[in-house]
């Protein structure tokens, strides 16, 4: 179960990476095991603005569908529009290709409330 | 979406069959008129649907072929948990029959018959729950959910509550339908815990109530299969708090003829006779959902109900505050003949005799899969259902498909929700000692196969038509309907 | 009549194993007060008694005639129908949720959603819901949830019980229910509709009969930005447009007319079938194509997140049966017909009520011909329709269905016929009605 350094993460099992003010969020390597295949992605729709906590997205295997939760607050900037096509990216590349939404952090909004890789890796372990 | 292509031993689909020119029906000749005059030229239709076009003898053996690849009561056992799958009495069959040409919009002495029957089918299903009033309308379980709940509503609204009253309590052991139902309701949904001993933690529960409770749902005996004891406890401290109990009457199987949900304190009950009173599941219905209530909620009720007056029997849409309709017509009369019958066939000992028989059979079958190997996670004895685990590291799912190539159908798998694969199993009365044993005997052996051989475990099932479908591909790529080859006239 | 298996030595083995004394101890969980309570119903029968109390009650109705209409009509239904649809193993199976074993069932649902779709000229049809008029409620919230508006708009001519479910439902959300009446030609008339209506619903033919500009009606709601839905008989699609041909968005409605017996009222099955667009958002039940292990080509129930048993309280609905046998007969019914066979009797149901309303003018009675109908028309009378079908029905004919008053067509009767009305069932009508609500001057033309 790959966990890297370089991002944030949720008790929820997203993940959220910063750059250039944008944030970029995912689900874990950990959920997409826990998930299986994911068939289907809703997606917010860019322009809206979210609060930190809100289910923004859903994430649909055949017998479950889970809520994806905005781990900062601010506007949607974009969405990963291959998943519509190919949700399996977010298998396949949970870190990478199969990112969700991206979010442009309101005024004060910050990842600092978020986990870091070992805190997070002590959640899953728990989890499981 | 993608095309459907054929691929090796497929079996045809009815379009499939189909050959230009051929019919399976002789229809009343039409006569010669000018559609364009009579309807319009603009109206009409270019193209005729491409329905299949088959001789009588290749549309029996389509249905017939189909019918074979198919499990049911009447070829297999049929254990579903939750599911109540007893034998559906041909007698019942033929007594719908005999109504089948009635139109619902016949004048009201015409249709007596009909109308007595519904009058003495409310009466019936109110004795037996305990109410005061019945509406025979909801066309399935969750239909009839709806109904309560929008009752329980509007008894809100006339008290000048519904504002405040927001939440509907609903165990986290519950069926999906209840809380799904609360939500068209309009109500948020707050789920309630279940405790060690698999029933409603009392102390969760308390803690859930408060004057934002519009109601709390339950079933009872729950999914579990365990009667809810502290039953009267939480019937007081619900309607204590102002919240409103509602029966969810999945589960009337395990007590029909014996304890009845309006002497429990339940103030809305809805009932799926397509379970208790074994109108056919039809592969999926139709169901029927009759909803009954205390007198306070009478006013609430769907229009019309059917009314008895010195000039025989009539329906009756004098109730000023009804939610309204929640279906058109008078609800699924079909199944409606089905249940009267059921019940006046059995009367109330051979009612006691369901209940008695189905509680007897669940708890010998407990007792035999225990033997077998199972894990029972609530221990003691259940009502008429029980929810057992498979010994740690082997999967429900694959001795579920191991079971079919047994000839037998399993039992519900992965639910209750708050046990970890879970099977869900409910014999129901109409099953025999022997067939039990039987039933035993494969969840031993397929636990063998499966120690002895586990990749074999997890290929199987070996036998059926088909084998562990892709639904991945199906739900990634949805194909859900026929495409018809290139160039086929449409 | 019993159904248990259970001998006393059962009885006693099964009790030993579990380890109890007797059957009643097995229900001591029970709080002894709640216990045995006093229950009023007859004792149980013998089949022959049973039987004859079913006679009883059924001598005791009188068949309807396909004379009567309103929503639900006598249609011709070949015997093989029902013969193939009440098998035993369609009949007494549950929902197919073990794929292996229930390809009967998948299949067939397969077939009828692909019926469903030609029929109506929409690509994606579920597996069936309750019926026409609880669907027709369903598929306001599919609009709701689409748009993100908050108002309906619904033809006075959809059926009346149509527009009741519909105000129940919608009312337990909140959303806003609008009616639009129909005009003196009893279509619907072009409305204004503002920008947070999420749909509008019209019903083809309508509720009396007659036929609606579909296309005119549609683009109207498009360019609000709003949903059409589109109410539709389905046997009147063997020759009338699809409702995919003028733009609607989705097609629902009840499936009696292809293939349910009366039944009086149910069960039947309701039906929607919609655009691709809106496929995520409808409820109930579907089925889809896949492949198996081996690669052949098998069916399943698919896009089940969308459902209550795993989304519970966020589902599209609440909904779980679907109407799968009822259903499962129209699929059989349209095989049996075919498209030359729907399209016949189609045609000869039209060609009978518009013969039937020749008679009618001919004697003199005001007919409300001022739009093209179906197979269904409304005749003005001279005194009460109550009255007028109790007459009626005393002399042994069940015809007609009273127009509701809130159509304000004063004293009118909706009369229907179908491929099943003989020549001698509309003489016999005629010389009927004409005995019993004589044609008044006041209202003859």
């Amino acid at each position: 179960m790959t966990i890297p350094d370089d991002r944030r993460y949720n008790k929820s099992h997203e993940w959220a990476r910063e750059e250039d003010g944008v944030v970029t969020v995912g689900i874990t390597d950990y959920a997409q095991d826990q998930l299986g295949d994911v068939v289907f992605v809703e997606l917010p729709a860019t322009g809206k603005t979210v609060r930190a906590g809100d289910a923004v997205a859903v994430v649909e295997s055949v017998k479950t569908a889970s809520d994806i939760y905005a781990p900062v607050g601010g506007e949607v900037v974009g969405v990963n529009a291959a998943l519509e096509t190919r949700p399996e990216l977010i298998n396949e590349f949970p870190y990478g290709e199969g990112w969700l939404f991206r979010i442009r952090p309101g005024a004060g909004a910050k990842l600092s409330g978020l986990l870091d890789a070992a805190a997070y890796r002590s959640v899953t372990e728990e989890d499981s | 979406m993608s095309s459907s292509k054929p691929v090796e031993a497929d079996f045809p689909l009815i379009f499939e069959r189909s050959k230009a020119g051929r019919r399976a029906s002789s229809p009343p000749a039409a006569p010669s008129v000018d559609l364009a005059e009579l309807l319009g030229a603009e109206q009409l239709r270019q193209d005729p649907p491409r329905l299949p076009e088959v001789s009588e003898l290749d549309l029996v053996r389509h249905y017939t072929q189909l019918a074979h690849r198919q499990f049911s009561i009447d070829s297999h056992v049929y254990p579903l948990g939750s599911c109540t799958m007893k034998y559906n009495p041909k007698v019942h069959e033929e007594a719908a029959k005999a109504f089948q040409d009635l139109h619902p919009y016949q004048s009201p002495e015409t249709v007596q018959g009909a109308l007595e029957l519904l009058f003495e089918l409310q009466h019936d299903l109110a004795t037996l729950t305990g109410m005061d009033a019945m509406s025979l309308q909801p066309a399935a379980g969750a239909h009839g959910e709806l109904t309560g709940i929008l009752i329980i509503r509007a008894h809100h609204q006339a008290r000048g509550e519904d504002e405040q009253r927001r939440i509907v309590l609903v165990p986290d052991s519950a069926h999906g339908t209840n809380p799904a139902t609360a939500a068209m309701a309009g109500y948020r949904v707050v789920e309630v815990a279940t405790g060690k001993d698999g029933q409603v933690d009392l102390a969760a529960f308390r803690d859930a109530l408060s004057p934002a409770v519009a109601a709390v749902m339950l079933t009872n005996p729950n999914t579990l299969g365990i009667f809810e004891r502290n039953i009267l406890e939480i019937s007081r401290l619900a309607h204590e708090a102002g919240a409103q109990l509602y029966y969810d009457g999945a589960n009337l199987n395990a007590i029909v003829g014996r304890a009845r949900p309006g002497d429990m304190g339940f103030d809305v009950v809805h009932l799926n006779l397509h379970k208790t009173f074994t109108t056919p599941h039809g592969g999926g219905g139709p169901g029927t959902g009759p909803v009954g209530v205390k007198s306070h909620l009478r006013p609430y009720l769907p229009v019309p109900l059917v009314k008895r007056d010195d000039d025989g029997y009539d329906f009756d849409y004098d109730l000023p505050s009804s939610i309204g309709r929640v279906r058109s017509f008078y609800g699924n009369f079909g199944n409606l003949v089905r249940a009267y019958v059921y019940i006046r066939g059995l009367g109330l000992e051979g009612l006691r005799a369901v209940s008695g028989m189905a509680v007897l059979n669940a708890n010998y079958l407990q007792e035999r899969m225990k033997e077998a190997g199972y894990k029972i996670p609530f221990g003691g004895r259940c009502m008429h259902e029980f929810v057992a685990q498979p010994p740690a590291g082997l999967r429900t799912l694959d001795l579920a498909k191991a079971l079919l190539d047994e000839g037998v159908h399993p039992m519900t798998v992965y639910f209750p929700l708050v046990v970890k694969e879970a099977m869900m199993v409910e014999p129901t009365e109409t099953e025999s000692v022997e067939t039990l044993d039987h039933y035993a005997g494969l969840l031993g052996k397929v636990l063998q196969l499966a120690r002895a051989d586990p990749e074999w475990l997890a290929q199987s099932p070996h036998s059926t038509p088909v084998r562990r479908l892709d639904e991945v591909q199906a739900a990634r790529q949805p194909i859900l309907r026929y495409t018809f080859p290139e160039g086929e006239a449409g | 009549m019993n159904y248990t298996p259970h001998t006393e030595e059962d009885i006693e083995r099964a009790l030993q194993a579990i380890g109890v004394p007797s059957v009643d101890a097995l229900f001591a969980e029970i709080p002894e007060e709640l216990l045995d309570p006093s229950i009023d119903l007859p004792r149980g029968m013998d089949e022959v008694s049973l039987l004859a109390r079913v006679k009883e009650l059924s001598d005791a109705n009188a068949g309807a005639s396909s004379l009567m209409g309103g929503g639900l009509k006598k249609h011709f239904i070949p015997t093989v129908t029902q013969h193939l649809t009440f098998q035993s193993e369609f009949v007494t199976a549950y929902t197919p949720y073990q794929p292996e074993v229930s390809q009967g069932i998948l299949q067939a649902t397969f077939e009828f959603q692909t019926m469903m779709s030609e029929l109506t000229g929409l690509p994606v049809s579920n597996a069936s819901m309750y019926d026409g008029a609880s669907a027709v409620a369903e598929a306001a919230l599919l609009a709701v949830r689409q748009t993100g508006r908050n108002q309906i708009i619904v033809s006075q001519g959809a059926h009346p019980e149509t527009r009741e479910v519909l105000a129940t439902y919608l009312n337990a959300l909140g959303i806003e229910l609008t009616s639009n009446a129909l005009n003196g030609r009893l279509v619907s008339s072009r409305s204004d509709i503002g920008n947070d209506v999420a749909a509008v619903i019209v019903q083809q033919p309508n509720f009396l009969g007659y036929l609606e500009d579909m296309e005119t009606l549609a683009q109207d709601a498009h360019v609000a930005g709003a949903l059409f839905i589109s109410v539709v008989d389905p046997f009147s699609l063997g020759i009338l447009r699809p409702p995919g041909s003028y733009g609607a968005d989705v097609a629902v409605g009840d499936g009696q007319t292809i293939g349910n017996s009366l039944s009086f009222g149910g069960p039947h099955f309701g039906f929607m079938v919609v655009t691709e667009a809106l496929l995520r958002q409808l409820p109930g039940r579907i089925v889809g194509q896949t492949i198996d292990v081996d690669g052949r080509r098998a069916f399943v129930l698919t896009l089940q997140a969308r459902e209550q048993h795993i989304r519970r309280a966020r589902a599209k609905s609440n909904i779980c049966s679907n109407h799968q046998l009822t259903a499962l007969m129209a699929t059989v019914n349209l095989s049996a017909l075919g498209p030359r066979g729907l399209q016949e009797v189609a045609t000869a149901s039209v060609a009978a009520a518009h013969a039937l309303a020749d008679d009618l003018a001919s004697a003199g009675y005001r007919v409300r011909s001022e739009s093209h109908f179906f197979n269904e028309f409304v005749v003005e009378l001279a005194s009460p329709a109550r009255e007028v079908v109790r007459k009626l029905a005393k002399q042994g004919i069940s015809a007609g269905v009273p127009v509701p008053a809130h159509y304000g067509l004063g004293s009118a009767l909706l009369l229907a016929a179908t491929e099943l009305t003989g020549e001698q069932e509309r003489r016999e009508l005629m010389e009927t009605l004409q005995r019993v609500a004589p044609v008044s001057t006041s209202v003859a033309r």
